[in-house]
Order: C-alpha cells, then structure tokens, then sequence
C-alpha cells in the first residue's frame, strides 16, 4: 500500500488548475484572510498570505483577527526593469503596500502589506507595467535568475534573453491567473512568448506579460500536469567568473561557456537547494553537480528533461523531501542524470571547464565593454524604503525619471543602475548622494556583502530576526573586525530567520540561521565562490556567545591569513573547521 | 418578607377575592411578587399587546372620572422613571392611578379621561419617542377629540443642547390647551438633569391631581403593587459598586478613535438584565478636568463647600455631584453675568437660538472660562452646575453566557478642541477603570427593544459602530436559548483594519451558525479602481463612502422579504443621522418593494414599531 499523498497534493489536485475557491475567498467581507487551502494555490499565483506578527497576540486580545496582508512578488526573469516600470512598482509600493520595495535574494520585487482587497487591482496593475506574478511562487518554475554581470555586455544580454525564454517555456498554462486577476483579459502585448528569441545587442527584449494564456483555447497543463511539480524549481544563469546567483543553489543551474565573447552553450548542474528543518537530519542543504554541457539549442529540451523527471519522480508524499536534490540523491545522480538522457534521446557533452572568483556583486561605476557605465550600489537587505536620513525610494523614484537605461536587480538584493552613457554619469551620481545612496563607497567590505531575508513581522516561517537585526548587527562585527585590523576584508555575512534558506545562508562564510527570537545556529566556512557549504560552529546560541565564537577566529585570521585567502577558506586550512564529507540522504528515507 | 398581616391597598376586587389574594402573597419573595404582578397584568392586557404591568387594572370607562392617568413617551428610559415614580407616589397617597405607556395607550380613552399627566421626552431635532409617535399623531391630527372635560400637566423632557429643546412637551401641551382641556399644572420643562425639575414638578403635579379628584381614599394606605425604583436592592438612586473584570481596547492601535470592551461584576448585587436593557453609569469626572477648572478659577479644591444641606469639599462636589463635561444654558447665563460679557449675553437671546445650541453642543464649561474669564466663588460654581447624571450603555452580553457579569462596549470620547485636550465623563471614567476602581452602575431596563418572544422569528439587526453593542447580547442570548428564527447583522464603521468591533466573535457566530447573515459597511475604506487610461497605477476612491443604509439598499429585496416573513428589526447607535438614514432607506425599501407610496411605507413601518417589530436604541 503507497502512502497518502501529501495534503498539498489533494489540494493541487482538485484546484481546477489552481483555481481552489480564491475569487470567493477574495469578496468575503468579513475576512481578511482567504482560506488555507487557497492560500497554498495563491502561492502559484505570486502571492502569499502574511500577517504583521508583531500585532498578532495584541489583535488577538482586541477580538480582531490577525493585520492580514498579501506578499506579491514579481515574476521577473534576469532581474532588468525599465524606468516606466520602475515608476509604476514604485507607485504600486505607496500607493497599495507597505511603502517599499523589496530585492528579493532572487532578483525580483516583493510588495508586502497588500490588504485583500486592493490584492486584485494591485496584481492588475503589476500586470499593466508587462511584468507578472505567476508562478513567482509555488510548486512551478519560479523566475528564473540570471547574472546581471554588468562587464561582459554580450553576455549578459545572451544570458538575460536566455532567462526570459526560460521562464516563459516553462510557465503554467491554466488560464485560473487571468480569470481571477485580469477578469479574463489579455493585457496589451507585443506578441506571443514564442517570437521572443535571443537577441544579440544590449537592452531589454520586449516581453508580454502573461501573454502564456491561450484564451479560448481548450486548457490544459502539456508540461506539469494537473499538480504540477512536488515542490519548487528554481534556475539560474551564471556569466562567470562572477557567480553572483549561486548557481550551485538552483535545482538546475546553468554556467554560461563563453568563447571569444560569443556564448556556445552552458554547463548544466543540478540539485541544488538551499531548504533544511532544525534537527532533522534528512534535510539538508545541498550544493548542484555538473552533470554536463548544453548547447544553446538543446538548452529549453535539457530544462524540461529535468523538470519532467522531477515531476515525475519526486516525492509527492513527504514535502520536506520534495525538492529536486532529494530526488537525485534518492535515485542516485547517474541514475537521475540517466532519465533525463532517455527523456532526451542523446547525452549531454562533457561538462566545460570553468572558474568563479566569487559570489558577490560588483559595487560602484564599471564600464562595460561596449563603452556604457553601470553603477551598483549597496541595498542594506533589499528593502528600498524612504527612512530617516535615507530617502532610498524617493532617490531611485528620481533616477528613474531621468535614467535612459535599465534597472538590474541582483540575486545579493543590490541594484544596478545599468546602461548610462558617460555624461549622464554626474547627474546620476548627484542624485544618489543627495539620497543617500552612496553607501556602497563607505560601507565596510562584510557590509557591501551581507544579505537578510526578510523574516520578521511578516514572513510566517521565521524563528528569529533578519532584516530587522542585520543593521544591529553590522556595527558589532564591524567593530570586531575592526578591532583585528580587517575593517577591508571581504567577508561573505548571511543572516537567515528560518532554516529555509532564501538567503542562501549556507553559502555564508558567516551565516546565522534563526532557531527563536535572539537565538541562532552559526556556522562558518563556506568560501566567497558558492562552491563550498559552511557547516555548524555554535548551535542555537545568543549574539553575545556569536560575538565572542568570532572574536578569536578573526584574530588568528588576521595573524596568519595567506594573501587573497578568504575567511572560510582560512578556517578550513587553518583546521578550526574538520574537512566534511558531503551530506545524502540516509537509507531509511529512500526505502 | 416581614411576618406583618398584610394588609391589601384599595381596591375593586370582591371581598372573597381579595382574602385569597392576601393569602396568595402572604410570604412571597418579592421576586415572586413582580412575578405575579407581570402575570395578572398580562391577563388584563388585551392579547397581542405590549401592555405594561399597571398598578391597577384597566378601569371601566366610569371610573376615568376618579382617576389619574399618566401616560408617558420615553426614548432611554428616563421619561418611564419619572412617570412610574409619580404613579408611585400617588398610589401611595391614595389616589387611583393608571400608568401607560404611550405605544400602549388605547387612543379611542382619551376623550373620557379627565385628569392626564403626560411626562414625554423629545429626540434629537424635535422627535418624539419612537412609540410615542403614534400618540403624538392622533393627538395632533384632525382625529383628536374635543378634550374640554380634561384636566392635565405636561412634563417635557429634553436636552437644551439641541435647538428643539423639549419641542414635542411644547407642542403638545399648546395642542391639548387647543383641544379644549384645562391646564392645571403650568408647563414645565426639564433639561438633562431632569431630577432637579421632576422632583418638584411630582409635588406639585401629585397636589394638582388630588385637588382634582377629591380623592376620597387619601388617608389610606397603600403598598403599591408595582415595585419602584426604592423597592431593589440597588438603582438608579441606590448603585451597585461593581467590579471591573476587563477593560480591553477591541480597536486596533491605527484606529482614530479608542473603543474598548469593559467587563463588570454584578456579582452579589441581585441585579438582573435582558438584552436590550441598558446599564447606568454614574461617572466620576476626570481628574484633570476638574483640576483645570479649579485652576482657572483659582479655586481651593479642599474647601469646603455648602450647598443643598450638604457640606463637601469642592473637588469632590465637582468630581461626583456636578456636570462638567456638559454645557448647559442656565450656566452660560449665569457665566455672562459673572463676565459681564456683551458677546455672551448677546447669545442668550432668543434669536440666537441656533449659536447658543452650537456652543452647547461643542463647549464644556471649562472652555467658556477660558473664552470668557470671570470670578466664581465656589457656592456660586456649586449652585450653577447641574448635578451629574448618569449615562446609559446598552448592556451587550446575555446572563445567560455570561452569568452575573454585564458587558459594554465604551466609546471613549477624546477629542482635542479649543486648544485642550476633551473627554467625555463615563466613558474616561471606564476607560480609565482598573482593577482598583469600583463602578456604580444600575439596570435601566428597556421593554422596547427586547428579542421577540417567538423564537422562531428572524431578527435584522442595524447596528454601527458601538450602537453593534446589544447585538452581541442579542446573538449571545439567542444561541444560548437555541432560537430557530435567523440572525442578520449589519454593522459598520469606519475602517475594516481597525474599526471591526467584535471581528473574531462574528466570525466564530458565522461558523458555528448562530449568525446567519452579516453586511459591512466599512465608510473610509477605499474602493478600488483601474483607470483605463493608465492601467499601472490604480487609483483609490475615496469619495464613495458606504454606510449601513446603502448595504440596507443592496440589500433591499431580501430585507423585505424577512420583513415580510415577520422579522423583527432593531437599530442602535447615532440617533442624529445614522437612525434617520436608515429609516429613510426603510420606507423606500418598503415602498419600492411593497408597490406601496411612501405615505404607504411610513404607516407600514408606523405598524411594524407599533407591534414591537421595528425598535430602536439610538442615542
């Protein structure tokens, strides 16, 4: 006898292609909320339900339900955004959410604090700007993120259009999205999915937003199937040697093979992923393998191999060993690397050589080698917002206004103001200082670099702070480091409230992933390419005992650091850290 | 009870009658006495009417000559207390008395009465009392008897805040003078602290009376058979001190205005309520009111001051035993002589009625002190304010969840006018309330707004904002007692976030289905809309605002059609504007879907509150 599916899978399963009962939950008046089910399907649909966790307990008593509010986040392939849609995500976060945008670890926006019944004029409106929501989130491919390498002109546009083709071949195709958000309309587009191809040249490809919805058509799911995936799928695209989406973290990353400037295919790694519970072994956090390489018209083939073959062999019965690293590790990487091949009907080449040198972003003014300029600046944990002394939404509000380039989200929550000619330089630069924008050029090297997600009071999973701590934080490692002479070293901070992993924390060199408020696990030794985990080094400890565990590390660090040797990769060497052994599965969970 | 013989009052009944009778009540509880008071009542009363417990039964039409009928028009209660006082009193002095409401009152008597003392209140902008309209119509009208045989007083209860300051006592007393009938008692109104003018009026009204019918019986005693006020153990005179068991804000911290939930115990107090009957609070003032007022007067708060025989510091005396959260004329004109203000006198004369009714309704004294500064000696301060009075919550809890505890919902008056911060007596007086303050409360019972005694009928119920508060022991009451007919709430405020008072309570009433239907009308919600033109950035609307009167209108046929199955509709809250609204909106629901005019619609629902269907609590 198998076991019952998971819960989520009889929801799937009987949601009319993810429909559930979300427009009725949607005109309750009575209620903030939707149902739970439905907010499992309304995932799929961009959005989650959240309430602000810090009013709970105090609404409870006022006999008030909890300050529900939705999460929207884009679908926003390769992370490019043009100043219209700059203008009108900007508009949307004050008028409609909270008053802010936010980066998120895989360069899209999200908007939180969307009340129920602005969520369907808001998600039209995100719409109307041609970006959508569908499947930024939920049992599907999300967005797909790309390198937003600001260097190699050529191959980012490759690699961008490449992400953009992606994320449209693999998206649902129920029509459920545009019936509950866009009453059943196709918003105006400049033409199918299918004419958008590669295009050599800079710039952003016009894309229609949601323009997957075949209205009038007999609907169906050729891909996915009617529930979908067992869990999510992520891509990315990395142009080395910056590996700034960790591509090593996607269940199907893609390692761009350049030669003389021209992209000749990518290397594919698969399973990896981020996600772990606390104190359960079966979970972990994995890092992908290269199982190949692909040439550019084999690419969308190989991408749906994988995807198939997880869908059609992941667990459906236990979700927390649902992801695609689960799957591999059960049937074996060759086993796994097999099926994709027969779904194939060839074998993929022998992977490329490659090299990263690190995972971080680029910041400041860098000159592209087609002569434009790109300025990445430094977002403390993604969140634009206008705060005291730091009017960072109002700032880029007016770059956007005069900017004739492109916006360039990155997978570290940092912005690229990409695409200026030289002489717009100075009137860009005037307007980030007088908004404070600047800080990446005073920023210590551990701040240019840290990531948080967002956590408390809105996301449901956290444990502890992140966001919200990482300001208080900043200082005292700071004053640590500076304490040893290492105010410039470079070292990778990741700062996590759950276990889950969206900030990547396991790539850390420095990551403390949350276990209860003011309580964290820290764990140390990854290196700065995304090509190591780090591994536990306090479980479940206060800042104070953080403080003092990193104290005598950074000063043995300063002491006896080789030149270039990165914090993680020090700890390692110097034997404060054993050599592990990667981490599979244990037999009882494949049985 | 006391082991004396009892001795029966006048009455008509047989001797044989009334020896049964004395054995029937020998040793009863009083409990058993009201008891079997409502019961003989109910029995007199024609069927299918509201009839109130009478002292002595409906006389033969003969013996109007000998009798004094008191018919009384009350809105909150205190029209009802001062008439039953005054039955009270003159069945204590022998004089043979019939006490009627005037819903209840058989209009067709009138023309036989000759000796009427009509006590009646006046609401919001000249109203009468919703079941006294009937009686103030056929009185007004062309249908009114010639009444030269009658005698009879008018008492007009009002609040001299409001332009049309007892405007219905007025017109009817001109009225029944037009009818022909004689005015033994001079007209008199009285403004809120109605205790200062209803006292002396009982005197000279119960004089009037016994001069007029020579009453036979005056040196007999009398137990009067109808308990009044002195008989419980605690009211209105007598509080119970009651302890606060909660007081929770239930608005959320954005919210505009501060609303909370108080919890107290009527534990030991032998109190009982119905839903729908209110609970009197007698406020304490607030300390930094009161020290304001001592401070710009000068004024030691520590002396002692005489006034009315009693001898009380101050502060206490403008604390516990003075209104000075209210304005009222008689101290504006007391204040223009102390200031010798042009300005001020100027208002109190009679054209400008509407300035002087403004400046009462939105100043307390302490802002005509610091507008107009003056020198006040403390007798003189004492003997000006009117005495405090209690203020009435409709009670929102049923005894029958919640046992010996009353629950209110408190809308706590905050605002900052004339450069100060202003609150209102009770409701800083509770809000403020903590575990160590004990509140003097008492039930004022209201027999107009009661849950239908058929269990199977449907109720409406309109209740926005705090009016939301009877609801709750409406729906607690009707789940307990397993009621079959529907529940249909509406309630709005001003914003879902903030404002839903009671959200969670609904909610868990909609799940497990002693709710049936709930609308919301939500006023500074925004209403959401995508501008062709420029798709990306939809607009908010917010001139649309939605009130409980347009959810009625939404709503229209399906109200109807309860109505029509003999729903039973309630509304409570703000009497000025709210409770017009949606009586505006009922006649036009009832005259679209009834093919009826709206003459037609009026007299329908004139129908329906006189049947006890249509009642409303608004204040």
């Amino acid at each position: 006898m198998s076991p019952p599916l998971s819960h989520l899978e009889q929801i799937k399963a009987a949601s009319r292609l993810l429909r559930g009962t979300i427009a009725d939950g949607l005109a309750d008046p009575v209620t903030g909320a939707i149902s739970e089910d439905d907010n499992k399907l309304l995932k799929f649909h961009g959005s989650y339900q959240q309430d602000d966790r810090d009013l709970r307990e105090e609404r409870r008593q006022q006999k008030l339900e909890p300050a529900y509010a939705f999460m929207i986040r884009a679908r926003l392939p390769g992370g490019v955004v043009t100043p219209a849609q700059w203008l009108a995500f900007d508009a949307i976060a004050r008028e409609h959410a909270n008053g802010t945008l936010r980066i998120t670890t895989r360069q899209t926006f999200q908007w939180h604090g969307v009340i129920k019944h602005r969520l369907k004029s808001t998600i039209a409106a995100i719409n109307a700007s041609l970006v959508d929501t569908i499947a930024a989130c939920g049992d599907v491919n999300r967005t797909v993120v790309s390198s937003a390498n600001p260097v190699e002109s050529r191959a980012h546009a490759a690699a961008y259009a490449w992400a953009v083709r992606l994320s449209e071949h693999l998206l649902p195709k129920t029509r459920a999205y545009h019936e509950i958000w866009l009453d059943g309309e196709k918003l105006p587009s400049s033409g199918p999915a299918d004419q958008l191809l590669p295009q050599a040249g800079e710039g952003k490809p016009e894309r229609p937003a949601a323009a997957h919805a075949s209205l009038g058509t007999e609907e169906s799911e050729p891909l996915y199937g009617p529930t979908y995936l067992p869990r999510k799928f992520k891509i990315g695209l990395a142009v080395p040697p910056t590996n700034d989406v960790d591509v090593f973290a996607q269940d199907l990353g893609l390692i761009a093979v350049l030669e003389a400037g021209e992209l000749v295919g990518f290397n594919v790694a698969i399973g990896g992923g981020m996600g772990a519970t606390h104190g359960d072994p079966t979970t972990y956090p994995r890092l992908g393998d290269v199982i190949g390489f692909v040439p550019p018209e084999q690419l969308l083939s190989v991408a749906e191999s994988v995807l198939t073959t997880q869908r059609d062999f992941g667990n459906r019965v236990e979700r927390k060993h649902a992801r695609l690293k689960y799957t591999i590790d059960r049937l074996g990487l060759d086993g796994f690397k097999a099926e994709v091949e027969r779904r194939l009907g060839f074998t993929l080449e022998p992977a490329r050589a490659f090299h990263f040198d690190h995972n971080g972003d680029r910041h400041g003014w860098i000159e592209g080698e087609d002569g434009r300029w790109h300025l990445t600046l430094q977002i403390e944990a993604g969140r634009l917002a206008d705060t005291s002394g730091r009017p960072w939404l109002s700032g880029l509000r007016e770059i956007a206004k005069i900017h004739s380039g492109d916006f360039r989200l990155t997978c570290n929550q940092n912005l690229i103001v990409a695409n200026v000619a030289a002489a717009d330089r100075a009137a860009i630069d005037a307007l980030v200082e007088r908004h404070a924008l600047d800080g990446y050029r005073r920023g210590s090297a551990i701040r240019r670099h840290a990531i948080a997600c967002v956590a408390l009071p809105t996301c449901g999973l956290a444990m502890a702070e992140a966001e919200r701590y990482l300001p208080e934080l900043l200082p005292k490692i700071e004053t640590l480091l500076d304490e040893h002479g290492l105010a410039d070293a470079p070292i990778l901070l990741r700062l996590s409230g759950c276990p889950n992993g969206c900030s990547r924390p396991y790539l850390g060199e420095i990551a403390l992933v949350g276990r209860a408020p003011g309580r964290y696990d820290l764990r140390l030794g990854a290196d700065f390419r995304g090509q190591r985990l780090n591994r536990p080094y306090r479980e479940n400890v206060t800042e104070t005992a953080i403080l003092e565990a990193l104290d005598p590390l950074f000063a043995r660090y300063a002491a006896e650091r080789a030149t270039d040797e990165g914090f993680g990769d020090f700890l390692l060497r110097a034997g404060v850290l054993p050599v592990e052994t990667p981490r599979r599965i244990p037999a009882e969970v494949i049985a | 009870m006391s082991a004396e013989p009892i001795r029966l009052p006048f009455s008509t009944l047989p001797e044989d009658k009334a020896a049964l009778l004395a054995r029937l009540v020998e040793g009863l509880e009083p409990a058993a006495l009201y008891w079997l008071s409502g019961y003989t009542a109910a029995l007199a009363a024609p069927s299918g009417s509201a009839l109130r417990p009478v002292a002595i039964p409906a006389a033969p039409l003969a013996t109007a000559i000998s009798r004094l009928s008191i018919i009384y028009g009350s809105q909150t209660g205190n029209a009802r207390r001062i008439a039953e006082r005054l039955a009270a009193e003159a069945e204590a002095g022998g004089l043979a008395v019939r006490l009627v409401r005037a819903g209840a009152y058989p209009l067709r008597e009138l023309a036989h009465e000759r000796l009427l003392l009509v006590v009646i209140s006046t609401q919001g902008d000249g109203d009468p009392p919703d079941d006294a309209r009937g009686f103030i119509e056929f009185i007004a009208g062309k249908r009114a008897p010639r009444l030269s045989e009658l005698r009879y007083g008018v008492l007009a209860l009002g609040d001299s805040s409001y332009p049309r300051y007892c405007a219905v006592g007025r017109a009817l007393d001109a009225r029944l003078e037009e009818l022909g009938a004689q005015r033994v008692l001079a007209h008199t109104d009285a403004d809120v602290d109605i205790d200062s003018v209803a006292g002396p009026w009982h005197a000279r009204a119960l004089a009037a009376a016994r001069e007029a019918l020579k009453a036979p019986h005056a040196s007999a005693t009398v137990t009067p058979l109808r308990p009044h006020a002195s008989v419980a153990a605690h009211s209105r005179e007598r509080p119970f001190a009651a302890a606060v068991l909660a007081n929770q804000r239930i608005v959320a911290r954005a919210s505009e205005r501060d609303v909370r939930h108080v919890e107290l115990s009527l534990e030991g107090s032998g109190l009982a309520y119905e839903p729908g009957d209110s609970l009197g609070v007698w406020p304490e003032n607030p300390p930094a009111l009161v020290d304001a007022l001592l401070g710009a007067l000068s004024l030691d708060g520590e002396a002692a001051v005489h006034h009315d025989g009693r001898a009380l510091p101050l502060r206490q005396w403008l604390t516990r035993e003075r209104e000075i959260t209210r304005l009222a004329r008689p101290f504006v004109a007391a204040h223009a002589a102390h200031a010798g203000d042009v300005e001020l006198n100027r208002l109190l004369a009679p054209d400008r009625a509407a300035a002087l009714g403004e400046l009462l309704r939105n100043r307390q004294p302490i802002d005509l002190l610091r507008e107009y500064p003056a020198v006040w000696t403390a007798t003189e301060l004492v003997a000006a304010l009117r005495p405090l009075t209690p203020r009435l919550y409709s009670i929102a809890s049923s005894r029958k969840v919640v046992g010996d505890e009353v629950h209110l919902t408190v809308g706590v008056v905050d605002y900052e006018a004339f450069g100060t911060r202003h609150h209102g007596a009770a409701s800083q007086f509770l809000a403020a309330a903590g575990d160590d303050v004990r509140i003097p409360v008492f039930i004022e019972a209201n027999e107009r707004f009661r849950l239908p005694t058929d269990a199977t009928r449907d109720v409406i119920m309109i209740g926005p904002g705090t009016g939301v508060a009877p609801f709750r022991g409406f729906v607690q009451e009707r789940r307990e007692i397993g009621a079959a007919g529907r529940n249909w709430l509406i309630f709005g405020n001003r914003n879902f976030h903030n404002d839903f008072l009671y959200q969670t309570e609904w909610q868990d009433a909609l799940r497990d289905g002693s709710l049936h239907r709930l609308d919301l009308a939500f006023s500074r919600d925004d209403v959401m809309r995508i501008p062709r033109k420029s798709p990306h950035i939809p607009v908010r609307t917010s001139q649309q605002k939605i009130y409980v009167q347009d959810r009625l209108h939404e709503h229209a046929r399906e109200l109807y059609a309860w109505l029509d199955n003999g729903a039973h509709l309630y509304v409570c809250g703000d009497a000025t504007r709210m409770a017009k609204d949606v009586h505006a909106a009922l006649v036009d629901i009832v005259a679209t879907h009834d093919g009826r005019d709206r003459d037609a619609a009026e007299s329908y629902l004139s129908d329906l509150i006189q049947q006890g269907r249509y009642a409303r609590d608004v204040y």
